[in-house]
């Protein structure tokens, strides 16, 4: 298996060299994708009005973070374009507008059908030197104050969504969930690492050297607490963190599901 | 990409994996001249190498010391940094304040250390020397990386109650003119790093620098272990053979600790600490600690995760009388026939202790070079 990672790596370090002088034939372009966060048919508002969740339960979203990393932009013969591994970590904030258009750019070009992504940080980059920890994920860097890793447990958090309900906390109402764990470094724990793969069926995106598709996607928090991995309820758990590693896992495998692509254009 | 961790694999190999990525990484960096690595790299006006050397009877260490090579420059650096209060919110509480030289960089005396506003944590300030060979930090291992280590206290709210963030904001504000000493940090980088930008990797690399210079090898122990017969006194030595008998297949090796975790029977505190099982929520790892180094063990009282044993003599006690049986005890702590513990009688513990103490090392202590320049308190 290692093998077959350090292919791949290797693989995706050197397709990012191919992007010096364009040959001929290899045009590039640029595409962007938009992370725009919804409740239900709602577009989410932090502190915004509330809504009611798969149990019933009153909610108000106050923080939502996640990561996306390691995309692959996908062609309708099956091959892939692997964005270099090293540009390929964002964290979207649904308080930084920015945040939320992940501009792809050298893009070879062509038409594209779908994508495909990490939610969260691959297991390998949570094990790496400091020096291979830059941007977003510089530990002591952009994060600090929506602390997205955690130090005492090394270990990015993947998505983090916080809320107030009357089901929350007796003490401030609140309910945390801090999903993270990569797998471990010695001892094997839970891996929360999801791959999100979403095709854009009848649509799809061309890159030009002069056109800039941008695939918008929704994420809907109601699949957070609804959907394959389990049915959540604030009022039996209002703080999800690394001690309750299965059901993180069946947190992580709802939001697995809580992306769609609205529209390209 | 996602990388799994098959069962059954050996604890070793993901280290080793990483090592082997990393190499990889570099290669091919060189192959397809490809150069996107901020890494470290010296300046100009380079920073002079310091030679690290490994004690000729201690094994190789863990830290990879070709990713951040020692420099005059960057030790030095490292050394203000970990004594300076800056790095937390009161600028008060340096690694220094709860890492005293003098009790080989403990917090002596304190069974629990006061950080921030006099806040207490939970767990006895280990003791931060021959860090090189460690391969995880904390009582809990909750860390593999030197270099990721200070994220810790300086985020922990009882500790220094700061952001690396706003650390490095503050250090890019020196010198002030109100501080106790009028330190230059901006140029302190740029004499270590080549120029004066302040980052996280750089702000790490200094503080590994300086906390693997921290090296302990310099004992009554170490002189007789690399020949000198008269080192030690007989009732030393005979202490020697007894802890390495009845205490050594945990306090093993020239560091005197496998690096593993165990629950060594301790009865649960009021905090109800469960250690390394707070990491890997596996039920069979509660109440496990990382056991630790015995070298300065005589300079670091009190002992155990939480401080609760004041003297050398509590904790052979604890191990002869006092074990607690509990689901994950260690099991070579178990004797057929009797309840949990060690045999040891009052005599062979005074051996022990009498061998304990040849492992202080007053050079280090003493080392000027591993001392606060004059930035640090000292509560």
């Amino acid at each position: 298996m290692l093998a077959a990672v350090v292919g791949m790596l290797m693989l995706a370090s050197c397709e990012s060299e191919a992007q010096g002088p364009v040959p001929s034939t290899g045009d590039k372009g640029a595409l962007t994708i938009e992370f725009d966060n919804i409740v239900g048919d709602k577009n989410l508002v932090l502190g915004g009005g509330a809504s009611t969740n798969g149990a019933g339960e009153d909610f108000v979203i106050t923080k939502f973070n996640y990561f996306v990393s390691n995309i692959k932009l996908l062609r309708a013969d099956g091959t892939s374009y692997v964005v270099p591994q090293d540009s390929s970590y964002f964290l979207i904030m649904e308080n930084k507008k920015e945040s939320q258009f992940v501009r792809l750019k050298n893009i070879p070009a062509g038409t594209y059908t779908g994508l495909e992504f990490m939610l969260g940080v691959d297991s390998l980059r949570n094990t790496m030197p400091i020096e291979r920890r830059t941007g977003v994920l510089d530990p002591g860097g952009s994060m600090m104050e929506d602390g997205m890793y955690w130090a005492w447990n090394s270990g990015y958090i993947f998505l983090k969504m916080e809320g107030t309900s009357s089901k929350g906390n007796p003490v401030n109402s609140k309910f945390y969930y801090h999903i993270g764990l990569f797998g471990g470094y010695t001892t094997r724990t839970v891996n929360n690492t999801r791959i999100v793969k979403l095709g854009f069926g009848e649509l799809k995106a061309d890159v030009t050297t002069s056109k800039t598709p941008e695939v918008h996607l929704f994420a809907d928090v109601q699949k957070v607490f609804k959907g394959p991995g389990i049915n959540l309820s604030i009022g039996q758990y209002n703080s999800v963190m690394s001690q309750q590693p299965q059901v993180t896992a069946q947190i992580a495998d709802n939001y697995t599901q809580m992306f769609s692509v609205d529209h390209i254009h | 990409m996602q990388f799994t961790l098959k069962p059954g694999r050996g604890t070793r190999q993901v280290p080793f994996a990483c090592a082997m990525l990393a190499v990889m990484f570099a290669a091919i960096s060189v192959a397809c001249k490809k150069n996107d690595d901020p890494g470290v790299k010296a300046g100009d006006a380079a920073a002079t190498p310091i030679q690290w050397k490994k004690p000729a009877h201690f094994p190789d260490p863990v830290y990879d010391l070709s990713r951040n090579p020692l420099t005059r420059e960057g030790v030095e650096l490292g050394r203000f940094l970990f004594y300076d209060g800056i790095l937390s919110r009161t600028n008060q509480i340096g690694c220094g304040t709860c890492h005293q030289q003098e009790a080989a960089f403990t917090h002596h005396g304190h069974e629990l250390s006061h950080g921030v506003d006099d806040l207490l944590g939970t767990r006895n300030s280990p003791s931060i020397q021959n860090l090189a060979w460690n391969p995880s930090f904390f009582w809990d291992g909750g860390v593999h990386d030197l270099d990721l280590v200070p994220f810790n206290p300086v985020e922990n709210p009882v500790e220094m109650d700061e952001t690396v963030k706003n650390v490095i904001i503050k250090l890019q504000n020196t010198p002030l003119a109100t501080a106790k000493m009028r330190v230059d940090y901006p140029l302190m980088f740029k004499k270590a790093f080549g120029d004066k930008q302040i980052t996280s990797e750089r702000m790490m690399k200094a503080l590994s620098q300086f906390m693997l210079s921290l090296v302990s090898a310099e004992s009554r122990y170490d002189y007789y272990r690399l020949g000198d017969q008269s080192a030690l006194t007989v009732e030393e030595q005979r202490g020697m053979a007894i802890f390495r008998s009845k205490c050594g297949s945990c306090h093993a090796g020239e560091l005197f600790t496998d690096y593993s975790f165990r629950n060594n029977g301790l009865i649960p505190s009021g905090a109800d600490d469960q250690g390394r099982f707070g990491i890997t929520a596996n039920p069979a790892d509660r109440y496990k600690f990382k056991v630790p180094s015995l070298r300065n063990v005589g300079l670091t009282a009190p002992y155990m995760h939480d401080g609760r044993y004041h003297s050398l003599q509590e904790v052979l006690d604890h191990y002869s009388d006092s074990i607690h049986p509990s689901a994950t005890l260690d099991s070579a702590l178990n004797r057929p026939g009797q309840k949990p513990g060690i045999s040891l009688t009052a005599t062979e513990k005074q051996s022990i202790i009498a061998f304990l103490a040849t492992l202080s090392d007053g050079h280090f202590i003493r080392n000027k070079q591993f001392s606060d320049p004059g930035v640090g308190t000292n509560f």
